[in-house]
């Protein structure tokens, strides 16, 4: 740091104007962060507002209402996420957690290791719309039809790269120190891994996982056609399914006033899902983290 | 493996091998398992970008072979009459984006520093679990507030204010609409300001606490230290994190989809609606008919990834530097 | 909860749709005897999003009443067809009947059958308009090619004689995106002016000739007449009378001035003479004096010859159930216009046609 710091001498008004700036500033600054919450009051309540009314039992038990029909709901997307969300995780976090342990702990700073964790950085900055096309011609076009399957993969890619270096980082603040003590005990590099590294690592990985969770939870780009849309139940995962996000797209982008307050409680129950995952995240490791 | 520490030159550390050696036979053959379990998890994770690109390019050969270059600079995007040309797509990305960062970099910054420098503890607490729910609400319930508050927000009022006072400026001539590459630029600048405001805290809470305290031992005012010692220490991370914040804007498909109107015409006023790179997928992609139109439209994909990616690693490049300033 | 009533019903779907089907009054719902044994319970089509709101309405109705899931995705009308060539879909829906080139891509016969109309509506925004404007197809098609420029211009007020219509440009707005919508307008347009015909021609989106402001969707063109003054604009009837806007009477082929609406929409097929055999076919500026000239068809698409012989059972009681007169009534609920029996007997004839592959 060569950075020259003048700080000139002056007269009492020259130091008052000082003050003066350093109050102005400093009020901007503070501005700055309570403009923040101008957005965020203004959607959380809309979303409160236009749809916490339209949140009851119904709304969480039955299908989508079609148009002229009142009432109706959405648990065919509640069930339709969670299903290509969690078979998207149940890929994405043992895969990542295990390249997390190959770059951190069988290979760290070799070249591949590095040239992983570099892929990572390029698959986390690859637009979701993008892993759509992806999946779409991996999996639909061979399969010959729209799938939850093909959903899930597009989330699985998009989710691997957040675990991963989620993980590793993580990995990387267990200290060396009882690596050694582990080694040094006798044991193997997996046996140190798994019942030392691991078990250290765990609560700060359970974060990284919901946090990779809650980023793909709200994920509607790539869904677009790959799990398609569904407005009836399905379980069968080589069928076309509904999704929570694509079914608040296809709500707003209709004419139809219900459709819209449909689209507002779909957005709220959401944002409380999402918010939900975050806060066991948070709570796993309870640390505070922003973003 | 060298007894000497080395450093890896990309990420600065140091190369450490934990495991020097194993000590029993079968032991070893499970290590050997778990090694090779996890070689294959790093190769799988290469395939994948590789498949990736792979599929841009296949499946985008078509279009690029019958437009050549002038796919980037034409601007008629006609799916009945077969004539593609992404550079409407190409400027509504990067100005919708731009003007996002215009309106975020400022409120993101001063929000980092307001927490890393002035906020007392619960003030922060407050702040930062803002900046947190920003982050957290998904695109598509940004595009949902877009379309039914915000849109009608920047027509009835924001947009004649402007046009009153800015009026001037071709960006603010013309028609009003409340769909418009404006209203895309807002909400993409408050769902990546949280971006912004994350890194530049990482990026600031670096700064060395001696040269903070050097200042104000000087008499310098709390401002004049953030001006002129802790901005100047941060000033490449926080470009990194601005840089990388643009990466996220320009691949920001569903509130943008919304918002921005889907007219690709290139127009000056940030009033008139625009499209984006994105949102011509996400909108066309189920409905491309004929083989060019949909290669057309893989190809406008492939032109956003490698976008994407090339900006990506300009913002990592900054902030390589940083760290390598920093470790000075 | 729901959930478990489709369970329930998976058994006795074909007995369901016997008993509740047959047992609805007003309409007697033809059901095929060999199409009951092993009939498909679930079903995927898509495409036309026009048809997207209606199709949803049956298809909900229809699980609850049979237990057969058929899912209908709105992907636009190429979308339809694109899917249903490539057999992601079962069946698809479209706008526009497929063309010859489209067809061959099929390689096997398929079947056009109608099973809604809809229509395009002309509306505007002057100020202070109360009464209805009447427009004809060579009028409108002069605004849209820039050669009438002011609303009182005289060829317009000698149709609007006693309205006030002011010294103001015309703004038109137009579709942005490919459409079924300006495929009819254009489609009207190029059979009342010759000029039109021959500058402009007909396609579901068009080299557009003068300063024309584009829309997308029908929310994009009537959120831009809204909010332009003395502006002139078009999007589909369900729509104009979801989002309540001032509709314009058009002139039809016997000269008189027709209000679009779920009626006038029907009578335009209700007097054709000739059906083609295949049904594909225009109704715009129809015959007959309550006929809106601005109508069109939409059309689900299928296979003659299916490969899976349940899904063609599946198929052949679906669109027997959306052609009964019971499903008819609620398309004219949700404001889209039902088929006159003209088209109604042959469609009916149509779908059965449909078999499966021995």
């Amino acid at each position: 740091m060569s950075q020259r710091i003048s700080i000139p001498y002056g007269g009492s008004s020259h130091i008052a104007r000082r003050r003066m700036y350093n109050t102005f500033w400093l009020i901007v600054l503070g501005a700055c962060a309570l403009a923040l919450i101008a957005p965020l009051v203004g959607i959380l309540g809309y979303l409160m507002v236009k749809g916490f009314s339209s949140l009851n039992l119904a709304f969480f038990t039955k299908l989508p209402a079609p148009v002229g029909e009142t009432g109706g709901g959405v648990a065919n997307a509640i069930v339709g996420s969670l299903m290509v969300i969690s078979m998207g995780a149940v890929a994405a976090i043992p895969l990542g957690i295990m390249t997390a342990v190959y770059v951190n702990e069988f290979s760290r700073g070799s070249r591949l290791a590095t040239v992983v964790r570099f892929v990572c950085d390029m698959l986390n900055a690859t637009p979701s719309i993008i892993l759509g096309i992806f999946a779409y011609s991996v999996v639909v076009l061979p399969t010959g039809q729209f799938s939850a399957i093909a959903g899930s993969f597009a989330l699985f890619v998009m989710m691997t790269p957040v675990v991963v270096r989620g993980s590793e980082e993580i990995l990387r603040t267990v200290p060396d120190s009882i690596r050694a003590a582990s080694l040094a005990l006798g044991s193997s590099r997996w046996q140190t891994i798994w019942k030392v590294v691991l078990p250290a690592a765990r609560r700060g990985i359970t974060t990284a996982s919901c946090l990779a969770l809650a980023r793909i939870g709200g994920e509607t780009a790539p869904l677009l056609f790959t799990a398609l849309g569904n407005d009836f139940w399905n379980l069968d995962p080589t069928k076309p399914t509904n999704t929570l996000p694509v079914q608040i797209y296809k709500f707003a982008s209709s004419p139809y006033p219900d459709w819209h307050r449909q689209a507002w409680a779909a957005a709220l129950l959401l944002v409380i899902l999402i918010s939900i995952t975050n806060a066991i995240a948070r709570y796993a490791t309870r640390t505070k983290t922003v973003a | 493996m060298s007894a000497s520490p080395s450093f890896s030159p990309l990420t600065g550390e140091p190369r450490v091998r934990p495991f020097a050696s194993t000590p029993s036979r079968t032991l070893r053959r499970y290590d050997r398992l778990a090694f090779g379990l996890s070689v294959v998890s790093g190769l799988i994770i290469l395939a994948l970008l590789a498949g990736i690109l792979y599929q841009l390019v296949f499946l985008s050969v078509p279009a690029l072979q019958r437009f050549g270059f002038g796919f980037l600079t034409s601007t008629e995007w006609d799916p009945v009459h077969e004539q593609f040309g992404a550079l409407p797509f190409l400027y509504g990305t990067l100005v919708s984006s731009a003007v996002a960062l215009l309106i975020a970099t400022p409120f993101g910054i001063g929000t980092a520093l307001f927490l890393t420098e002035m906020a007392p503890k619960n003030v922060r607490d407050i702040i930062a679990f803002v900046v947190d729910m920003l982050a957290a609400i998904p695109s598509v319930v940004y595009g949902l507030w877009g379309i039914f508050v915000l849109a009608p927000f920047i027509q009835e009022d924001l947009s004649p204010v402007l046009q009153k006072y800015l009026g001037f400026l071709p960006l603010f001539q013309g028609r009003n609409d409340g769909v418009s590459m404006l209203t895309a630029g807002i909400i993409l600048a408050i769902m990546v300001v949280p971006f912004i405001t994350a890194i530049s805290r990482e990026v600031l809470l670096t700064a060395p606490a001696d040269l903070k305290a050097a200042s104000l031992a000087l008499g310098a005012t709390k401002w004049e230290t953030i001006w002129k010692v802790v901005l100047p220490y941060s000033r490449i991370g926080i470009g990194g994190g601005i840089v990388l914040a643009l990466g996220r804007a320009l691949g920001e498909t569903m509130a943008v989809t919304m918002v921005i109107g889907n007219m690709p015409e290139i127009s000056a006023s940030l009033l008139r609606p625009g499209h984006s790179m994105a949102a011509v997928i996400a909108n066309e992609f189920r409905e491309a008919d004929s083989a060019i139109y949909l290669s057309a439209l893989v190809a406008v994909g492939l032109v956003l990834f490698v976008v994407a990616l090339v900006i990506n690693l300009a913002a990592r490049l900054l902030l390589w530097r940083m760290r390598g300033v920093a470790k000075n | 909860m729901n959930w478990n009533c489709v369970k329930l019903n998976l058994t006795a779907a074909t007995a369901a749709l016997l008993i509740s089907g047959c047992g609805q009054p007003g309409g007697p719902v033809p059901v095929n005897a060999d199409g009951a044994g092993g009939a498909s319970d679930s079903l995927m089509g898509g495409g036309s999003s026009f048809v997207y709101p209606v199709m949803n309405r049956w298809t909900s109705d229809y699980n609850k009443k049979t237990g057969v899931q058929v899912n209908y995705q709105s992907l636009g009308s190429s979308g339809g067809v694109k899917q249903f060539t490539v057999k992601t879909l079962d069946f698809g829906a479209t706008d526009a009947p497929m063309n010859e080139e489209q067809l061959a891509e099929v390689k096997e016969p398929v079947l056009h059958i109608p099973v809604v109309m809809g229509a395009v509506a002309v509306t505007y925004n002057i100020a202070g308009l109360k009464a209805p404007l009447t427009l004809s197809g060579p009028l409108i098609a002069d605004i849209y090619q820039g050669k009438i420029k002011k609303w009182n211009d005289p060829a317009i007020v000698a149709l609007n004689s006693g309205v006030a219509l002011p010294d103001a440009d015309i703004v038109s707005v137009r579709r942005a995106d490919g459409s079924g919508t300006t495929f009819i307008f254009a489609d009207f347009l190029a059979k009342t002016s010759p000029e039109w015909e021959k500058n402009i021609g007909v396609g579901n989106s068009l080299e557009w000739p003068a300063d024309s402001i584009g829309g997308k969707g029908n929310e994009g063109v009537s959120a831009q007449v809204q909010r332009q003054a003395n502006s002139i604009g078009y999007v589909e009837l369900v729509y104009a009378l979801e989002a309540k806007l001032p509709v314009a009477a058009i002139i039809n082929q016997a000269q008189k001035p027709v209000l679009p609406s779920v009626e006038s929409v029907t009578a335009a097929a209700a007097e054709l003479t000739t059906v083609p055999e295949d049904l594909r076919m225009s109704i715009t500026n129809a015959t007959g004096d309550g006929a809106y000239p601005m109508a069109g068809i939409t059309w689900v698409v299928a296979r003659e010859t299916m490969d899976d012989a349940s899904k063609a059972a599946a198929l052949k009681q679906f669109f027997t159930y959306i052609l009964s007169d019971e499903s008819q009534a609620k398309a004219n609920e949700l404001k889209y216009s039902k088929l006159p029996e003209k088209l109604l007997t042959p469609a009916r004839e149509k779908v059965a046609q449909i078999k499966g592959k021995p």
